[in-house]
């Protein structure tokens, strides 16, 4: 098993196939019992640094921590030494001072958990960098989508939205098509970034038509959509971008009866999808929540659990 | 713990037929200590004590009519040498639909030797539920506990020095049945 | 001090005796002089950058003229050009004449400041440059290097003006609207590490508009850091229509590509950023054509804490001069005309320094020169650099070529590949 997870490149089939089965165990060993803490870590530290607002995901990771046994120590870049201007490396010799087992960072600059890696000894776990990564998301949505639909390879996934500033995306591509997945993106020209299959995966397909890939799809993932972009050029309007590239009642009866509906969430209801889309029963978007629990368990447990 | 090397000479305890015999022999031992089964659980522990506990639970079926539930019990989580290796896999935890609560769950394993497994399985019990008793089924015991542990139900005693060790296989798991005592001198 | 160079190569030649005396070379033997065996070693005109950030005054932490200086005749130079981007910026004749005589005092290359373009290299109003044109500091380069004089009017003014002295405006072309937020070089890499790209575009786009500009009015213009393929067919039609236009291109742009940039290191975030392998190949040729004239090394000495940080939060720029020969030998190899020509020949040339980039060959020369060791190699250790900073992009690579001694006026200001103050 891997040391750190900085990208979801850094799993091959193997261990990403790993790590869903022992989400699944996870699942299973929490999910009913009255005494849902396992005594794994007991004795381990695990550091969640988050240098941006998430509470959804500091709260996952918590709580997976938490039920794994471990120690668990918050440090938020509010209101701590980081808001003072200390760096990422004295923050990092820091937490190396205190024993720190493993260190969860969410930071909105890409890469500072390959910084964060040269200096701790423990193990890294990127929750979400700037515009590059949030494997744990991506481990979650692969999660997800077994669970409903069984498989992975073979797949149709097409993932709609603003790719080119989506760490959701980036690691999602990079995860389901090491898993055999046929991943589609799709978006306006100008939120998909440049050479992106060279870049990430040849198996990776790009189209500007979301009609025409809705009903070829087994999977259509929607991504947030921050209404601020339109200020920069990436497209005329709200209105414009919903119209094109939401998901609406129309699109999604245009969708394979077995298809589903995901959301790696915050929503914006009525921008990148619809509401009633989004509480139809083909919508995935509580469980997603769920799942990433067993998700990050899994995950900190083959990075923690063993030598 | 000291491994025999790869190649080291080893021996058969039991073959195909002998294990079967084993298995049947523990089967009525459990009948006759349970008065019959009844209120009864098999949790086997993964690998090799899974299919071992399935196998009771069939003899017990043909032998007296009673269907004993059957169940998985993965210690992995609970073990006190996780850290001593590397990361490994979970086993699968699985109980039967009336879960463990007020009855009686046998323990199913292959071999008992230091006694640490049938720890971490009781510890994994505890935070399952509440079995009104506890007992233990293994296949082998090759002696050399570490802890106040012993069996209710054993197959075969096989005394063995600390640098031997016993291999178990299954058809379910390996294809085939045998006992194995590998290393030492004999 | 009189020099004896028994057995130096010039520029490969055949081994002979080279004197050094009052200053130039000298076609007879000096009584007296002192004798140095330079069997294998090859005596190159003194090396001359035309572009290198000194930081002082304003970051005396990241490095000073004095220590610069020494980083620069260590590598074998003999004249830098300072960039107008200190604190306070070189906009006055005031801080030019400061820079100038801080190099003075320094006494180790010719310390020759450029001016900015605009006050406070803020692109808006344009500097005095023809009071520090007639300052003591004698500027004849001007760039806002660090910032693109972005404004199409006032380029053209600022190019126009300077012809009054024979002056010359260094553009950092960088269109500020395609790059803002820019990390690296825009492409597959980019996208991969999730970093906002700096699109080749951007750079190329000024250069046209600027050699248009330059043809225009009729004036020079130099392109700093030319870093792209595209740049270079842009400035080859230039000069094929005879516009007045020099380019440079770094060590670094000329051997390093943007996969680099894939374990987040700030030690690789330069601006403009690294490239790909076609644009590396494209600069090499453009080189060896005359298309791009020089090699200069935006030597950037930044401080520990600004490259010891996220990738987003560091500071562009990489240590060049200590490493600049060695750089461009292991790429061209010993073409040591080719090397004389563009690292010291032209950029002496495009930045009036008459006194540098002579022939060696002619009594009189002045006695500006380094002989290199091109059979020895050596391990980049950035605690090793004379440069107060470390940030070399180089560290553990091993390069050709050791500079053993450099001569300044005919004073020694390397011996024994030491700095001799």
């Amino acid at each position: 098993m891997i040391r750190h997870l900085r990208s979801a490149a850094d799993l091959d089939a193997a261990d990403a196939t790993l790590i869903l089965d022992t989400a699944g165990e996870m699942a299973s060993l929490t999910g009913g019992r009255e005494v849902k803490k396992l005594p794994a870590l007991r004795g381990r530290t695990v550091v969640n640094l988050f240098y941006e607002d998430s509470t959804r995901t500091r709260i996952s990771f918590e709580a997976a921590a938490k039920r794994l046994s471990a120690d668990v120590i918050n440090f938020s870049a509010k209101g701590s030494s980081v808001s003072k201007g200390e760096s990422l490396k004295d923050t990092a010799l820091t937490l190396q001072a205190m024993g720190a087992d493993a260190v969860v960072i969410r930071h909105p600059a890409s890469g500072a958990p390959h910084r964060l890696a040269e200096w701790v000894d423990g193990s890294v776990v990127n929750a979400g960098d700037g515009t590059h990564e949030h494997p744990t998301q991506a481990l979650l949505d692969a999660y997800t989508m077994r669970s409903r639909m069984g498989r992975l390879d073979g797949l149709r996934v097409a993932i709609v939205g603003d790719v080119l500033h989506s760490r959701v995306a980036r690691s999602n591509v990079l995860l389901l098509t090491t898993l055999g997945a046929q991943v589609t993106l799709v978006g306006p020209p100008t939120l998909i970034p440049l050479d992106v299959a060279a870049a990430l995966s040849e198996k990776t397909q790009v189209s500007y038509d979301l009609d025409a890939v809705v009903p070829d799809s087994d999977v259509v993932m929607m991504l947030r959509v921050q209404s601020e972009r339109m200020q920069d050029s990436y497209f005329p309007s709200a209105r414009e971008y919903s119209r094109r590239y939401g998901l609406d009642v129309a699109r999604l009866r245009k969708m394979p009866e077995h298809a589903i509906v995901m959301h790696p969430g915050p929503m914006n209801r009525g921008m990148e999808i619809a509401p009633e889309v989004a509480d139809s029963p083909r919508s995935t978007i509580v469980e997603q929540v769920a799942n990433g629990v067993s998700v990050r368990m899994a995950v900190l447990y083959l990075l923690l659990g063993g030598k | 713990m000291a491994q025999p090397r790869a190649d080291a000479p080893s021996k058969i305890i039991l073959e195909g037929s002998d294990l079967h015999r084993v298995v049947d022999r523990i089967a009525h031992q459990i009948l006759e200590k349970t008065s019959g089964a009844t209120g009864t659980v098999l949790l086997g522990i993964p690998t090799r004590g899974v299919p071992l506990a399935h196998r009771l639970a069939a003899r017990i079926h043909a032998f007296e009519g009673v269907d004993v539930p059957v169940g998985s019990l993965d210690i992995t989580l609970y073990r006190d040498d996780l850290r001593m290796r590397a990361t490994r896999a979970l086993g699968k935890t699985e109980l039967p639909p009336g879960g463990i609560d007020g009855l009686r769950v046998i323990l199913v394993d292959d071999v008992l030797f230091s006694g640490r497994s049938v720890r971490a399985a009781l510890d994994a019990l505890n935070d399952i539920g509440r079995p009104s008793s506890v007992q233990l089924a293994v296949l082998v015991d090759r002696g050399h506990r570490q802890l106040p542990i012993r069996a209710d139900y054993v197959g075969k005693n096989i005394p063995t020095a600390l640098a031997e060790s016993v291999k178990v296989t299954l058809t379910e798991v390996d294809g085939s049945d045998e006992v194995r005592l590998i290393g030492g001198l004999s | 001090m009189a020099y004896l160079l028994k057995g130096v190569s010039i520029l490969g030649a055949a081994p002979a005796d080279l004197f050094i005396h009052e200053g130039v070379i000298s076609d007879k033997p000096v009584e007296g002089a002192e004798v140095i065996d330079a069997t294998g070693l090859v005596a190159l005109p003194g090396l001359v950058d035309v572009h290198t950030h000194l930081r002082e005054p304003g970051r005396e932490d990241a490095e000073t003229v004095e220590t610069g200086s020494r980083a620069a005749a260590l590598g074998g130079y003999t004249a830098v050009c300072a960039m107008a981007n200190t604190s306070p910026v070189a906009d006055t004749a005031g801080v030019v004449e400061q820079v100038w005589r801080l190099g003075r005092e320094a006494g180790l290359v010719d310390v020759q400041p450029i001016g900015a373009v605009t006050v406070g290299l803020a692109g808006k109003q344009m500097a005095e440059l023809g009071a520090m044109a007639s300052s003591a500091a004698n500027v004849r380069i001007f760039s806002d290097d660090g910032f693109c004089v972005a404004d199409p009017k006032l380029m053209r003014r600022a190019l126009e003006y300077v012809k009054a002295f024979d002056g010359v405006i260094a553009q950092h072309a960088e269109e500020p609207r395609l790059t803002e937020g820019a990390q690296m070089h825009e492409g597959e890499v980019s996208t991969r590490l999730g970093l906002t790209g700096w699109p080749a575009v951007a750079e190329e786009a000024i250069i046209a508009r600027d050699v248009l500009l330059a043809e225009h009015v009729g004036s020079r213009l130099h392109v700093c850091h030319v870093s792209t393929a595209g740049s270079v067919e842009v400035l080859r039609q230039a000069k094929a229509r005879g516009v007045r236009v020099t380019a440079e291109v770094t060590p670094h742009h000329l051997l390093l590509t943007d996969e680099l940039a894939a374990g987040y290191d700030p030690v690789f975030k330069v601006n403009p950023p690294l490239r790909t392998r076609k644009d590396v190949e494209a600069l090499r040729q453009a080189l060896r054509d005359g298309v791009i004239d020089v090699v200069a090394t935006d030597h950037a000495p930044h401080a520990v804490q600004d490259k010891e940080c996220e990738w987003a939060y560091a500071r562009p720029g990489m240590l060049g001069l200590e490493t600049a020969l060695p750089i461009v030998l292991s790429v061209f190899g010993e073409d040591w005309d080719l090397i004389a020509d563009r690292m010291s020949v032209a950029p002496a040339r495009i930045a009036g320094l008459d006194g540098h980039g002579g022939d060696l060959t002619k009594a009189g020369t002045p006695a500006n020169l380094t002989l290199v060791d091109p059979s020895v190699s050596w391990v980049v250790d950035p605690a090793g650099l004379a440069s107060r900073s470390r940030n070399t992009p180089y560290a553990g690579t091993t390069l050709p070529g050791r500079i053993v001694a450099t001569f300044l006026r005919g004073e020694a200001t390397v011996l024994d590949g030491k700095a001799v103050k």
